[in-house]
């Protein structure tokens, strides 16, 4: 099968600046695929040369099989929703969704008709007379969609579409958002700094930092075996501890505490271990507490979040974060309490610093 | 609004006072003129009753309606060449990088800082010049007139346009145009059908405000003019050394019309943008 989008060694470079450095990428029909990263990470860039609103330095760029590189963004099969979603001020929201369909010179009756399916399949009807001026946030999200899904793109293209709504209206995009690529059935792109959105919503997400990819996998694999540090740190909360490997079973931490952790790093290596909050427990403090999956310490703080609790676990040498779920039945830690915490050998993953 | 702030017991007092005098050196020369633009005496200042003779004799007067034809015919020419132009410019400026932009963008302003005497002599001696250059090379035997009053007019007022189309279009995404383009448009239709609308208001600001700022222009036509092409308030200039009638006062009261419904049209069409 042939890919959606595929960037073959592509760079983008803003006079010196380097935005997207030498990236491969394979995006598949059919896919949600989120492209995660903090501000400044080349995410935005990658967009939009795939967009066309910016021309690769280096490299090759194909959709469907097609090398569109220096296409302009006009003669492409993609659309766009954009960050802010630049509708048309003057125009009403029927022109609005109709606009590609008018600038590809489709029959007028026939704009009308598309562009109100459009406007029905994204529960807008009623509104297809108003200004954008005149609807909410969320609408305009909508309305965003919608004039970009009427021309049937071969790929839709999403620039943080989500970013300026509130965090209610936010949810409830995404659960809109997933269902609407299911039903249309084309590749979605998705550009968000929002590492929960990109959990929730992606069937495969690509982490990027400094113009660089990290990590392309599903988001079960970068969040349960990140590919190094940056992305075990980047996507959820997670306990970072510095270490040395000694065989392919055991971890150095850098105070000497030996604990259980398997990788394929060859011995001597400098690693870093992650252990999520969740996947770790705080029992009472017993004798032999300290060994290879457990440490003994106090609790030093506790946060209440309402549906789990956050203590902060303090060590002589470090301090780690454990979440505990409300569930009936749980056992409440005081500030001072001696405990135990412990893990499962699983929950533990060596990640490249 | 703060409370602390308001001036209060003499200052207020003295401030009021500031206030009404200032209205008062504004408005007090203009209400006399239109007040005596009424006066039956052919001396103005002294008050000779109602009439509305002085209007009669502008309207019969075919010096007068040739000027006021002449600076017409001039203002829709520079008009409509110096928002194509200033409008062309502001796009430069705000949507392209070239080469010597920031030199452009520094002499584009010059014409609005430069004064207009100076300005004048400019263009007289190239016209001069020029004249003179076309004669010697090609045996043209041009004189000053029309042209040479529209150019001189089209060069001041693309400054003032394009510093007025620029202010809409700095407040303008240019998402929008990004959005446009990747809906299908090509560059042109993405200018007809998003840029255009957005900055309209801007282009008919800039053009009524061209139009105004050519029909009271004196110093610099007085400078370029030819004969037979002298314009409304070059002609006002030439009754003045004459004498001063009220004949003068109808002139002036009809051209301070004028320019007050250009003046208001251009703000509302300025405005325009917030109900856009």
């Amino acid at each position: 099968m042939v890919a959606a989008v595929q960037l073959k060694a592509i760079s983008k470079k803003f006079g010196d600046v380097v935005a997207v450095d030498n990236v491969d990428l394979i995006i598949e029909d059919g896919e949600f695929f989120s492209m995660l990263g903090p501000s400044g990470c080349g995410k935005t860039t990658t967009l939009r040369m795939i967009a066309g609103l910016e021309f690769p330095t280096e490299g090759s760029l194909s959709i469907f099989g097609e090398e569109v590189g220096t296409l302009a963004p006009n003669k492409r099969s993609v659309n766009t929703v954009f960050q802010n979603y630049a509708l048309f001020p003057h125009l009403s929201v029927l022109d609005n969704v109709g606009f590609g369909l008018k600038m590809k010179g489709v029959d007028k009756k026939e704009i009308k008709v598309r562009s109100m399916e459009m406007i029905e399949l994204v529960q807008l009807n009623g509104y297809e007379n108003r200004k954008p001026s005149q609807m909410s946030g969320g609408q305009q999200q909508r309305v965003a969609l919608a004039r970009a899904l009427v021309n049937q793109p071969k790929v839709l293209l999403l620039d943080e579409p989500l970013g300026a709504l509130d965090l209610k209206l936010r949810q409830e995009m995404q659960v809109e958002l997933k269902k609407l690529q299911r039903d249309v059935g084309i590749s979605f792109v998705f550009v968000t700094h929002d590492q929960e959105e990109a959990l929730t919503m992606s069937d495969r997400i690509a982490v990027m930092h400094e113009g660089n990819l990290l990590q392309v996998a599903s988001p079960e694999e970068i969040y349960e075996t990140p590919a190094n540090k940056f992305v075990a740190d980047f996507i959820g909360r997670t306990n970072l501890l510095e270490g040395t490997v000694s065989d392919n079973q055991t971890v150095i931490l850098s105070n000497g505490t030996p604990i259980r952790a398997s990788s394929n790093f060859s011995p001597g290596t400098k690693i870093s271990v992650s252990i999520r909050p969740e996947r770790a427990t705080i029992t009472q403090q017993t004798e032999n507490g300290d060994s290879l999956s457990s440490i003994n310490g106090t609790v030093e703080t506790v946060t209440y979040l309402g549906n789990a609790r956050v203590y902060n676990v303090q060590f002589a040498w470090m301090s780690l974060e454990v979440r505990e779920e409300n569930r009936t039945g749980v056992e409440l830690y005081e500030p001072g309490t001696p405990i135990t915490v412990s893990w499962e050998h699983d929950a533990v993953s060596v990640v490249a610093d | 609004m703060s409370t602390a702030v308001e001036p209060r017991g003499w200052a207020k007092l003295a401030l009021h006072i500031n206030g009404w005098f200032v209205y008062f050196f504004f408005y007090a020369p203009i209400a006399l003129l239109v007040l005596f633009s009424f006066s039956n005496n052919r001396n103005v200042g002294i008050w000779g009753g109602f009439t509305l003779d002085w209007y009669q004799e502008f309207f019969n007067s075919s010096n007068a309606q040739g000027a006021l034809s002449n600076s017409v015919k001039i203002a829709v020419v520079v008009t409509f060449v110096s928002v194509i132009l200033g409008t062309m410019s502001a796009l430069a400026l705000e949507r392209f990088t070239f080469r010597g932009k920031k030199v452009f963008d520094a002499l584009l302003y010059l014409p609005i800082i430069i004064p207009d005497v100076t300005m004048a002599v400019m263009l007289l001696l190239f016209f001069g010049e020029f004249f003179e250059l076309l004669d010697m090379a090609f045996g043209f035997q041009l004189r000053k007139g029309f042209w040479s009053i529209v150019i001189s007019h089209i060069a001041f007022n693309i400054s003032f346009v394009s510093v007025v189309v620029r202010a809409r279009l700095t407040g303008m995404d240019t998402d929008l145009e990004e959005a446009a383009v990747d809906l299908y448009a090509s560059r042109w239709k993405a200018f007809r059908y998003v840029t255009f609308p957005q900055i309209l208001p801007g282009i008919a600001g800039g053009a009524l405000l061209a139009m105004t700022l050519s029909l009271d222009d004196v110093v610099i036509t007085q400078f370029v003019t030819g004969p037979g092409w002298t314009t409304l308030p070059v002609y006002v200039f030439g009754l003045i050394r004459k004498g001063v009638t009220p004949a003068i006062n109808s002139i002036s009261v009809i051209m301070l019309l004028a320019s007050m419904i250009l003046v208001v049209l251009s703000l509302f069409a300025e405005r325009a943008r917030h109900s856009v």
